[in-house]
């Protein structure tokens, strides 16, 4: 019953480790490489408390819809209409809570429910009828941005209530006496994240251990986890002495952890990497292909709507531009993050990287005033080179 | 007469599988020279080293044409000295016109400018010369299969061809066509254009031939001259079958029950032409404990058949009744056939089987996700002990079951797919080719844990186009042909010459079997 493991000298065993590793952690080393660069060239500018606020504000819906577009790619297909829904549904809910004035709660469940539809309208075509998605959600990024300016009718409506814009501006409350600039709830919330993943990895290494897998060195394992516990604890404090815990950043850090249990340990998120892997032998494996196809674009959908919420929020207008080549940040920080253009292949984490790689490359090169115009090319050769690097990695 | 073509001592292997050995073959100018022998005989082998897809150096021996030798780089080299090969599968682009597809590589131009007139009157020429009365505008997605054959021809002619290689020509042709499309080969041998047909049909080989020759194992095992002597069909068949046993094969002792599966009057049509039936309401069981063989050429809608039972994978309008230990059941898909009780071991299992940048873990519970996913969340480390004692009771060769099974080897992955097949506790297992492509020692392992399989009560159906090794495994063999069984032998009766004959008379007495060949293409999915 046991596997039998060779266990290589210990030597053997750190160098092999590090190999494996590499590739997994390489883009998350290139983020911290281009965090140091930016708060190096920027004078310590990047990382400042107010910055690093305004950054995970600034970039929170390109990672929420990263996440959606992470299992639409990896079912191997793409999503284009994305930025154009996000706008679709940021007008759709402007005109319900400014102009008819419904209920914010109401008009947020209605906004999901919408991005759902639009994402099951989009599938259907890709998974039943087999249309390249390329080019039905080509068509879907056309028909929502019309449809955004007709609902607008080319005007911005705003500003929202009070308590949507808190979906996007606000911070958690705080419940603690207050100890200065530094805000204790948020500061207690870090902590406790802190511990509970490296209590989590550490548990999930002695069970590991108990049922004989082989499992990292323990000198790795507690770098990992003090390392781990370190950057989390940094980055809360950071954020915790501007003014505290924004509510956006609560909800995207617990989709992310959602979405990567769903791909690492369920069934379906197995089975959508099965179908993007090879959906002839997943077929005939037992699994609908189809309908898994299908549920991708819903789900993108409704990530696409909440991201279009919170953007609207975060503007407190809704304009007819807004979502403007989200689709393009998007899509470049999941292929960035490693996932494979011809499917079966990405992860959450990846993404996620990916997103903050854009994002901080925007906020960095803004800071540093250099112009939009070469913002673009630098982006455009920074994604050509990350998936010119994996490529080469597989090939070797 | 002196030959045109001569190939002298060509051997070939493929990665230590020796494939051709020390083959000799010549054809003379107006001749049509047949070449016979079991799938896997090297046929197929030695035109492509005449072709140049083998390209000199990769094979050993010499190609003398026109009293010089030759060494071809490539299919260029060959098709300049005319000689053009129309393969079994039609290499005609659908959406193009029988003109575009003729002058697809080489059209008359002016300065790089098509010229169309001359396109056009060529076309109509080289259709007029192969007896097909249709428009050069046609598309060929329009035309039938027998249609395209001719086009293939034309596109052939257009060339300057001196010697035209076809392989299984009327494979998949009516009567008619492959009436018309042999004295077309006639008609060509007057000219004293040499031809090299390939086929499985040996009363057309009887009536087209001056010289057949017998492959067997990749050797030559048997010459004909057709003007010289009277063809004795049966001679060929033992020519073409007769070997020695190569490989062993585990001893078993059959203890075999009721029935598990049976299968009647069941009938396919084919999803692309919905008016060609493919499984002509066949019947069918096997029992508990018994290892069932399907014999048959390819093409013969063995694969068609058994994807069409595995909840309807292949195929539309399928009619027939399914019984499973005596009940009566409907599997509309491919989860309700595996949920009932059935598994299917795929042909190709790199396309259709597995997930090769997947490891060895994921593959294996694909299939069974829910035993290890209480609750639709999987446990680790319950699906890696599944996988680890799969790993060991199979042994499939793996570094760990993490490793991706592209990097496996052929016998490997195969054990792979059948561990996740073996997961899903199947009452039936449908193994399709279950050792192509996979080396001696493995293959005896597979035969190893079909024996296995049956002893623990499981009906086992294969389909296997190794004769040997339905012989050596197998309790019962039926024998497909054109979308029926055409034989029923107890495997201690069988014999190759019985199973080879069976076809063959099929062929002869139902000489119109528009199923075959073409059926391969559309049952990848």
């Amino acid at each position: 019953m046991t596997d039998k493991t060779v266990s290589l000298p210990e030597e053997g065993r750190h160098g092999s480790f590090i190999k494996n590793n590499l590739r997994n952690y390489g883009m998350l080393m290139s983020l911290i490489a281009i965090m140091l660069f930016f708060q190096v060239m920027t004078g310590g500018t990047l990382l400042q408390p107010l910055n690093l606020t305004n950054l995970v504000l600034q970039n929170s819906y390109i990672v929420i819809m990263a996440l959606g577009m992470l299992l639409v790619i990896v079912t191997g297909h793409i999503d284009l209409s994305v930025g154009s829904v996000a706008g679709f549904v940021g007008a759709v809910a402007a005109v319900l809570m400014v102009t008819y004035k419904v209920d914010y709660t109401l008009a947020f469940i209605a906004c999901l429910l919408l991005g759902a539809a639009i994402g099951a309208a989009q599938g259907y075509w890709v998974a039943y009828f087999k249309i390249p998605s390329f080019i039905v959600t080509l068509a879907g990024m056309l028909v929502f941005k019309g449809l955004a300016l007709a609902v607008l009718q080319g005007q911005s409506l705003g500003p929202f209530p009070a308590t949507f814009q808190k979906l996007s501006s606000g911070f958690i409350p705080e419940m603690l006496p207050e100890a200065g600039t530094l805000h204790p709830t948020s500061m207690l919330v870090g902590a406790v994240l802190a511990l509970g993943l490296v209590y989590a990895s550490a548990k999930g290494r002695s069970r590991e251990q108990l049922h004989g897998i082989e499992v990292e060195p323990y000198a790795f394992f507690l770098g990992k986890s003090i390392l781990l516990a370190c950057a989390v604890l940094y980055f809360t404090y950071l954020i915790a002495s501007h003014r505290g815990l924004p509510n956006v950043l609560v909800i995207m850090t617990a989709l992310i952890a959602l979405y990567g249990f769903v791909t690492r340990r369920t069934v379906i998120g197995r089975q959508v990497y099965a179908v993007g892997g090879n959906a002839k032998a997943a077929s005939l494996s037992g699994i609908k292909t189809e309908r898994l196809t299908f549920l991708t674009f819903v789900n993108m959908g409704v990530l696409a709507a909440l991201a279009g919420l919170v953007f609207a929020a975060r503007l407190n207008t809704a304009t007819p531009k807004a979502g403007l080549g989200f689709e393009l940040d998007v899509i470049a920080a999941c292929f960035i993050g490693g996932a494979s253009a011809y499917g079966g292949v990405g992860r959450v984490g990846g993404a996620v990287v990916g997103a903050m790689i854009m994002g901080v490359m925007n906020n960095g090169m803004s800071i540093l005033g250099i112009g939009i115009d070469y913002q673009q090319v630098i982006k455009g050769l920074v994604l050509l080179g990350a998936v010119c690097i994996d490529v080469y990695n597989q090939r070797r | 007469m002196t030959a045109m073509l001569e190939m002298r001592n060509v051997s070939k292997s493929f990665s230590g599988v020796q494939a051709l050995r020390d083959v000799n073959f010549s054809v003379e100018a107006g001749q049509i020279h047949a070449l016979v022998g079991e799938n896997g005989a090297g046929k197929s082998t030695l035109m492509k080293v005449l072709s140049g897809v083998y390209p000199a150096g990769s094979y050993e021996g010499t190609i003398i044409f026109d009293g010089e030798e030759r060494r071809f780089r490539d299919i260029n080299d060959s098709e300049a000295l005319g000689i053009i090969i129309i393969h079994q599968e039609l290499a005609l682009i659908p959406l193009m016109s029988i003109a575009e597809n003729i002058f697809l590589s080489h059209p008359p131009s002016k300065l790089g400018v098509i010229d169309r007139d001359e396109v056009y009157r060529r076309t109509r020429e080289l259709l007029a010369q192969v007896g097909l009365k249709e428009s050069p505008d046609t598309l060929i997605t329009d035309l039938g299969v027998g249609k395209q054959q001719l086009v293939e021809i034309a596109k052939a002619l257009s060339k300057r061809v001196r010697m035209l290689i076809l392989d299984e020509p009327t494979a998949s042709l009516n009567e008619a066509d492959s009436a018309a499309l042999l004295e077309r080969l006639m008609a060509f041998r007057a000219q004293g254009i040499g031809s090299i047909l390939i086929s499985h049909k040996l009363n057309e080989v009887a009536k087209v031939a001056d010289h057949i020759t017998v492959l067997r194992d990749g050797r030559t095992v048997d010459g004909i001259d057709c003007r010289a002597e009277p063809i004795q069909e049966d001679r060929i068949i033992r020519s073409m079958v007769n070997r020695d046993l190569a490989h062993r094969f585990p001893e078993r002792s059959a203890k075999i029950a009721e029935p598990v599966l049976t299968v009647e009057n069941w009938s396919v049509y084919h999803p692309i032409h919905p008016e060609r039936q493919v499984i002509k309401n066949v019947d069918f069981s096997v029992k508990r404990g018994e290892v069932v063989g399907i014999a048959g050429l390819m093409g013969a809608g063995r694969t068609e058949f058994a994807m069409s039972l595995f909840g309807r994978s292949w195929g539309t309008t399928i009619s027939g009744r399914i019984r499973l230990e005596g009940r009566e059941i409907v599997l509309p898909n491919v989860a309700a056939a595996i949920d009932a009780g059935l598994a299917y071991v795929t042909e190709d299992r790199k396309q259709l089987g597995l997930i090769l940048a997947d490891d060895v873990r994921k593959n294996i519970t694909l299939a069974s996700l829910d035993q290890v996913a209480p609750n639709r969340v999987i446990d680790d480390i319950a699906e890696l002990k599944v996988a680890s004692d799969y790993r060991n009771r199979m042994r499939i060769r793996c570094s760990d079951v993490y490793q991706e099974t592209g990097q496996l080897s052929g016998g490997n992955q195969q054990k792979v797919v059948l561990s996740k097949w073996l997961m899903t506790d199947p009452k039936v297992l449908i193994l399709d080719e279950p050792t192509r492509g996979i080396d001696v020692g493995a293959k005896y392992e597979i035969y190893c844990i079909i024996n296995e399989l049956a002893e623990a009560g499981r009906g086992v159906v294969v389909i296997s186009s190794e004769m040997p090794e339905l012989l050596g495994i197998c309790d019962r063999i039926c024998v497909m042909n054109d979308g029926a069984f055409v034989g029923e032998f107890p495997g201690a009766e069988a014999t190759q010459e019985k199973i080879m004959r069976a076809i063959m008379r099929n062929d002869r007495n139902y000489g119109s079997s528009a199923l075959a060949g073409a059926e391969m293409g559309g049952s990848q999915l």
